[in-house]
């Protein structure tokens, strides 16, 4: 079975982003239906699917089709952290490839910035939780600063290295204007930034802002009658392995390695014929570690691969080219980011920050501690 | 732990032998695999019921970050040494180190559990250099 060009992306926008306070959860992920909506020339009565992810609300798959007033003949609301989006994406794929829908929306909205829905930050201590809850780990920093620490002792990777990333990051942001931290940084700005938990510094850490995103997902019989260029799925693989870091059993080698296999098996392509590449990066060391869960690299030289500005706008290997989470926005689950990047970098959309025919691209979505991966190829052919 | 709720079925057992100096974990009875958590089967092999057992509490830190942004009911307390530990027994848990330095501790140290106050006041697992 293959979802390969089982769905194209016809419409891809961002609310506001940043810090919104005249606003709702629920009015900002209707800010960002409305304009996805309008960029693939599609009505709301043409949306027959719907897939959220999110704890802001109680039963938030319905509260937000409630608020739009629309009832989709297919849901789907997989909570699998920030990577939930790229497994909507798969999702909507099979859905579209079974007929049952042909205009899913894949929707996310938070204001955990402004308002008080800092649900990802709550600290549980019943079942599984209980054997972590006493130790003071906090979440989710502590569980990526253990596994960094593991990848320190074991490869020799330093915060030099990390801090490279963060670097080339921001510069990226610097070409995007709706990035919320835009001004230049340097490798002894991240160093001296602060520990939070070792070895992760300040700058190593995801923005905490406002900000919501959507995707419009349509079969290929609709894509077609569309007047902008659709951008096809080409691949995608989904793995989930804990909820807890205690439960990783390498703390180098996360689910990516399963779902990137498939993904790349499915497009039928290979890591040099991508052009563009959007790795989830709430902190340095998530890039590092799926970069090489990924194959981009052998297990141990992803602190090599990501220094000295590699992964930057003059670097060979373009990352993140929106800013990403740690210099663009991150509003709790960064996932839907990756898709709207990567659609406006294969359409061409990205002005100062364009690469040079991007064709091909890969996104890859961590959620959780390192839990769970949604891995998609993207491309316009 | 710290919830009303606790502890639960899935965990009388395990926080019942912290409370008297112990630190329990479950073996299978079919494939032998260390269980840890505890819980109501095994994750190697999914056979029901493992047999619960009693640690030696000696294994080596796999992993370890010293916390300085603790979360808020732990602040005051930072910086402290969070451990992932193998057990000799094959199980991992995640702990602290109790006392002194939190810079002292390294990734393969050797590491004994001790039993001491947890953040209620009731007995909970730490380490200890060995
Ligand atoms: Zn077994």
């Amino acid at each position: 079975m293959s979802l390969k060009r089982a769905c194209a992306i016809a419409g891809v926008a961002e609310s506001r982003l940043g810090v919104v306070p005249d606003s709702t959860v629920l009015s900002l992920q209707a800010e960002a239906f409305v304009s996805a909506l309008a960029d693939a020339g599609l009505h709301k009565s043409d949306v027959d699917g719907l897939l959220v992810s999110g704890a802001w609300g109680r039963l938030p798959g319905l509260q937000i089709a409630e608020y739009l007033g629309i009832q989709p003949t297919y849901s789907d609301s997989t909570m699998v952290g920030g990577a939930s989006f790229e497994f909507h994406l798969g999702h909507a794929a099979a859905a579209i490839q079974a007929g049952l829908c042909k205009v899913a929306v894949i929707l996310y909205g938070s204001t955990q910035r402004s308002r008080a829905d800092k649900y990802i930050f709550q600290i549980r201590s019943d079942l599984g939780y209980q054997y972590e809850a006493p130790y003071g780990l906090p979440t989710p920093v502590g569980s990526y600063a253990l596994a960094a620490s593991r990848h320190f002792a074991q490869y020799g990777t330093t915060n030099e290295q990390l801090a490279d990333l963060a670097v080339s990051t921001r510069e990226w942001a610097s070409l995007n204007p709706k990035a919320y931290r835009r001004e230049p940084i340097t490798r002894e700005d991240v160093l001296n930034s602060g520990p939070i938990a070792t070895p992760l510094n300040k700058l190593d850490c995801c923005l905490f802002t406002d900000g919501g995103g959507a995707v419009v997902v349509v079969s290929p019989d609709i894509a077609k009658t569309l007047d902008k260029p659709p951008v096809w799925l080409l691949g995608q693989g989904e793995s989930v392995s804990h909820a807890q870091i205690s439960e990783m059993r390498d703390l180098t080698i996360t689910p990516a390695a399963r779902s990137g296999a498939r993904a790349f098996e499915m497009a039928g392509v290979s890591h040099g014929d991508l052009d563009v590449v959007e790795i989830y990066d709430s902190f340095t060391i998530t890039v590092l570690l799926t970069l090489e869960s990924l194959g981009f690299c052998p297990s141990g030289a992803g602190g090599e691969f990501i220094a000295n500005g590699r992964t930057g706008p003059s670097g060979e290997f373009p990352l993140n080219t929106n800013g990403g989470g740690l210099s663009y926005c991150h509003p709790g689950q960064y996932g839907i980011f990756l898709i709207i990047e990567a659609v406006r970098q294969l359409r061409g959309e990205c002005d100062v920050r364009q690469v040079a025919n991007a064709a091909l691209a890969l996104i890859s979505g961590t959620g959780g501690v390192l839990s769970s991966n949604s891995t998609c190829i993207l491309g316009v052919e | 732990m710290s919830d009303e709720d606790l502890p639960d079925p899935d965990s009388e057992p395990y926080w019942e032998g912290v409370a008297s100096g112990e630190l329990r974990y479950r073996r299978c009875g079919s494939c032998d695999a260390a269980i840890f958590y505890p819980r109501s089967l095994c994750t190697e092999c999914g056979a029901p019921d493992p047999d619960w057992a009693v640690s030696k509490g000696l294994g080596k830190v796999y992993a370890c970050s010293i916390v300085h942004r603790p979360p808020p009911s732990f602040r005051g307390e930072a910086p402290y040494a969070v451990l992932l530990v193998d057990l000799d027994e094959g199980f991992r848990m995640i702990s602290r180190l109790s006392e002194g330095d939190p810079e002292s501790i390294c990734i393969g140290d050797r590491v004994q559990v001790v039993f001491n106050d947890g953040p209620d006041g009731l007995p909970t697992p730490y380490f200890i250099p060995a």
